[in-house]
């Protein structure tokens, strides 16, 4: 409501001869209104992040008071915790596992993502609407439901708790959506583009190294950063097929939970600690990212 | 170029299919190389404040003596659960030993899924298995007479109670209370300062959070959740009775927010003088009586309410089992005989302290004059509690199953978490006690009539 009065305000301001004061503070007043209505829904979003960070940061009992008590003082025992104060058990192994798998998994998406693409969108193979249709209904088991099967099969050969079988499932569950994406943004690559490298004479794979990667490269930068993501996030599978050797961050993470006890400020600490790589792999794809998921928009 | 094109594919493929051969050979980055003197054993542990001590004491402790080095995954209690019957019931062999509980001790080793520790833990001398107590033993006895787990830890359940109120308002509290006076009690402390209730009593759904404390009201009241013969007794006469006089009891004088407080809010409020009384597991006494609590000292420990039995404490216990698939059976068991060994209490002692020590497994420990000095104010009564348990025969009539506070049987877990909803609900006031016994009553049968 209030965007669309906006607008209907900005084109009247826009063929209105109105004087430049005024229109400048009209401007300034609807800027102002925007910058309010972002900066509210961005504190919404980021308010349970800041409220866990703070929590983190309270000795337990802080944490666990009702109501919540604000302006405790402040202490780092529930971080030295997470590096294994009191059980002595480091964080290292899992967040490690964590890594292998994520980064091993987006690659292996990767590496067969892009060919897949290419045969969906640039030079699309016979019934190419009923093989992405085909892709997306591998989604729509519901995941739970292959779980016993896959721990079986698992048992059998002997890949319970291998870093392999997670890389090899979490590849299969990303693979649909990392098409699903890349064809999109292959879509957008321009066809011209593509046929005056090869009329210059330019094969496959250098037309694909010069253009169509340079090309659509927020976009792979995209699906390979929601990939590690939803490999880094994982929880169910991983607590199932996992044990001693191959656990992983989330897993760990649940470990701080006791029915005996305190844990609020504890797991919030491993909360955040476990949150940071996939924060600083945003950060450092930010550019990228934008311009990646608002490709399309602006055509 | 189509001949480029598949080219192109097919060394992606390959590419692809090395890497993941590659991948599935390798191991994850948890879990040390075995080294010359020992194995390395996989202990699967509920995350209880105890055992994170005993992890922390197991490299410079039992690695150091033995060579053996311990990789241990750590979970919440319901996480556990779930992968504890996942790993044993396929015999995955993953993990040698796991934390079970006397719940899990009756069907685990009826099924086969535990090694017996008759022949092995139970017969070295200098494990002392006639010092563990004697409720405990038995409860981690299966139905053919051996033994298959050693405690860790034990625990019953008693009524605490804040002295200094109590005195304030002039009040006494008898040595062994009826849930009738405890009751009239509570109704004359509830508010006896501003936002103090009268008696914390569990209310959060889940069968090991209101389920627990409930039952034992049903058992001294007269009630049980199945008869000798698998009928289910939920709206019986005695059944009745004490869910009504719970959930009354929880309605009126009970804690702010009942319907979701479990242990650890019933502690919170009891640690921050919100309630005057609290019925719950003796585990809580430690908390209550530690250095940097502000009741400590403050606090009287009665046994748990009766009605028509003698006693009415339940008993737990956190314990060792050996997976039957287990490939390092003779590690594992010197694993158990350090962890639920003599000696091990004083080795947490002289690190910790004795209020740390882990309670209620060996009748040693309570003849120890420094634990007795150190946990004066509640020691006796908890040993007490644990003594006058009885899992077999907690009530009034006989029962198909052991378990006070449960039935060990698997379909419990589901059938009381079920349940603690209606009850829960109950409380809330969004259905009324009659509703919802009712409606657990059906489900009960359900499983009843599975045993019948």
């Amino acid at each position: 409501m209030t965007a669309a009065i906006e607008s209907t305000d900005a084109r009247r301001i826009r063929s209105a001869p109105v004087s430049s004061v005024s229109l400048r503070g009209r401007e300034r007043r609807r800027t102002v209104v925007l910058g309010i209505v972002a900066w509210v829904v961005g504190l919404i979003f980021f308010g349970p992040i800041v409220w866990m960070l703070l929590t983190s940061l309270h000795s337990e009992s802080n944490a666990a008071t009702n109501p919540p008590s604000l302006f405790a003082p402040l202490t780092l025992s529930s971080y030295a915790n997470f590096f294994g104060a009191s059980s002595g058990a480091s964080p290292w192994p899992p967040l490690i596992n964590s890594a292998m798998m994520s980064i091993g998994s987006t690659l292996l998406v990767l590496v067969l993502s892009i060919p897949a693409a290419y045969a969906l969108a640039i030079r699309p193979v016979k019934k190419w609407s009923d093989v992405l249709f085909f892709f997306l209904t591998t989604k729509m088991l519901p995941m739970v439901a292959g779980l016993l099967p896959l721990y079986l099969i698992a048992k059998t050969l002997g890949l319970l708790d291998t870093v392999g079988l997670m890389v090899i499932l979490y590849t299969a569950m990303n693979l649909p959506i990392a098409v699903w994406m890349m064809r999109s943004f292959f879509a957008e690559v321009p066809l011209e583009v593509i046929e005056a490298a090869q009329v210059d004479g330019a094969g496959l794979l250098l037309t694909f190294r010069r253009i169509i990667i340079p090309l659509a490269s927020p976009g792979i930068i995209a699906t390979a950063l929601i990939c590690f993501i939803f490999s880094w996030n994982e929880l169910l599978f991983a607590s199932v097929l996992t044990s001693t050797t191959s656990y992983t961050a989330p897993v760990f993470l649940t470990s701080f939970v006791t029915s005996e006890g305190l844990f609020l400020s504890k797991v919030c600490a491993a909360s955040i600690a476990i949150s940071l790589p996939v924060l600083v792999a945003g950060f450092a794809a930010q550019d990228k990212l934008v311009q990646g998921l608002s490709l399309g928009a602006i055509k | 170029m189509t001949r480029r094109h598949l080219a192109t594919a097919i060394t992606g493929i390959a590419m692809a299919a090395t890497a993941a051969i590659a991948l599935a050979g390798c191991s994850g980055a948890g879990g040390g190389s075995t080294n010359a003197s020992g194995g390395t054993l996989k202990v699967l542990m509920v995350n209880n404040p105890q055992m994170v001590d005993l992890q922390k004491l197991t490299a410079d402790n039992f690695t150091k003596q033995t060579g053996i080095k311990v990789d241990y995954t750590v979970l919440p209690e319901d996480d556990l659960r779930a992968k504890a019957s996942q790993e044993f019931s396929a015999q995955a062999g993953q993990y040698d030993v796991a934390t079970i509980s006397n719940y899990e001790v009756p069907f685990y080793s009826k099924n086969g899924w535990l090694l017996s520790l008759d022949d092995n833990v139970a017969k070295d001398a200098s494990f002392k298995q006639d010092d563990i107590l004697q409720p405990i033993q038995d409860a981690l006895t299966g139905s053919d007479g051996k033994i298959y787990a050693e405690p860790f830890y034990g625990e019953s359940s008693m009524l605490y109670y804040r002295k200094d109120i109590f005195q304030k308002e002039g009040l006494t509290m008898p040595a062994n209370p009826t849930w009738e006076q405890v009751a009239a009690l509570a109704d004359k402390l509830n508010n006896a300062e501003p936002g103090m209730a009268g008696i914390c009593l569990r209310g959060q759904p889940g069968w090991g959070q209101m389920i627990a404390p409930l039952t034992t009201v049903v058992n001294t009241m007269g009630g049980t959740w199945f008869d000798d013969d698998w009928n289910a007794q939920v709206t019986g006469a005695g059944f009745t009775k004490a869910a009504n006089f719970y959930i009354d009891l929880v309605k009126k004088d009970g804690e702010k927010g009942a319907a979701q407080a479990g242990y650890t809010e019933c502690l919170n409020d009891m640690t921050q003088g919100k309630a005057a009384m609290w019925y719950d597991a003796t585990a809580a006494a430690g908390s209550l009586e530690a250095s940097d609590s502000p009741v400590k000292g403050k606090i009287g420990y009665a046994a748990a309410p009766v009605d028509q039995t003698k006693s009415s404490g339940w008993l737990y216990s956190w314990a060792w089992g050996i997976e039957k698939a287990s490939k390092n059976q003779s590690d594992a068991e010197k694993f158990i005989e350090w962890a639920s060994g003599p000696d091990y209490a004083n080795l947490v002692a002289k690190k910790y302290g004795w209020a740390q020590v882990p309670p209620g497994t060996r009748t040693s420990l309570y003849e120890n004059p420094d634990y007795q000095k150190d946990a004066g104010a509640f020691y006796k009564q908890v040993q007490d509690a644990i003594n006058s348990a009885d899992p077999t025969n907690p009530g009034v009539q006989k029962r198909p199953a052991p378990g006070i506070q449960f039935v060990a049987i698997p379909e419990f877990a589901n059938l009381g978490t079920d349940a603690s909803q209606e009850f829960s609900d109950a409380i809330a006031g969004k259905t009324s006690v009659s509703a919802a016994l009712k409606a657990v009553q059906s489900e009960a049968q359900k499983v009843g009539d599975k045993y019948k």
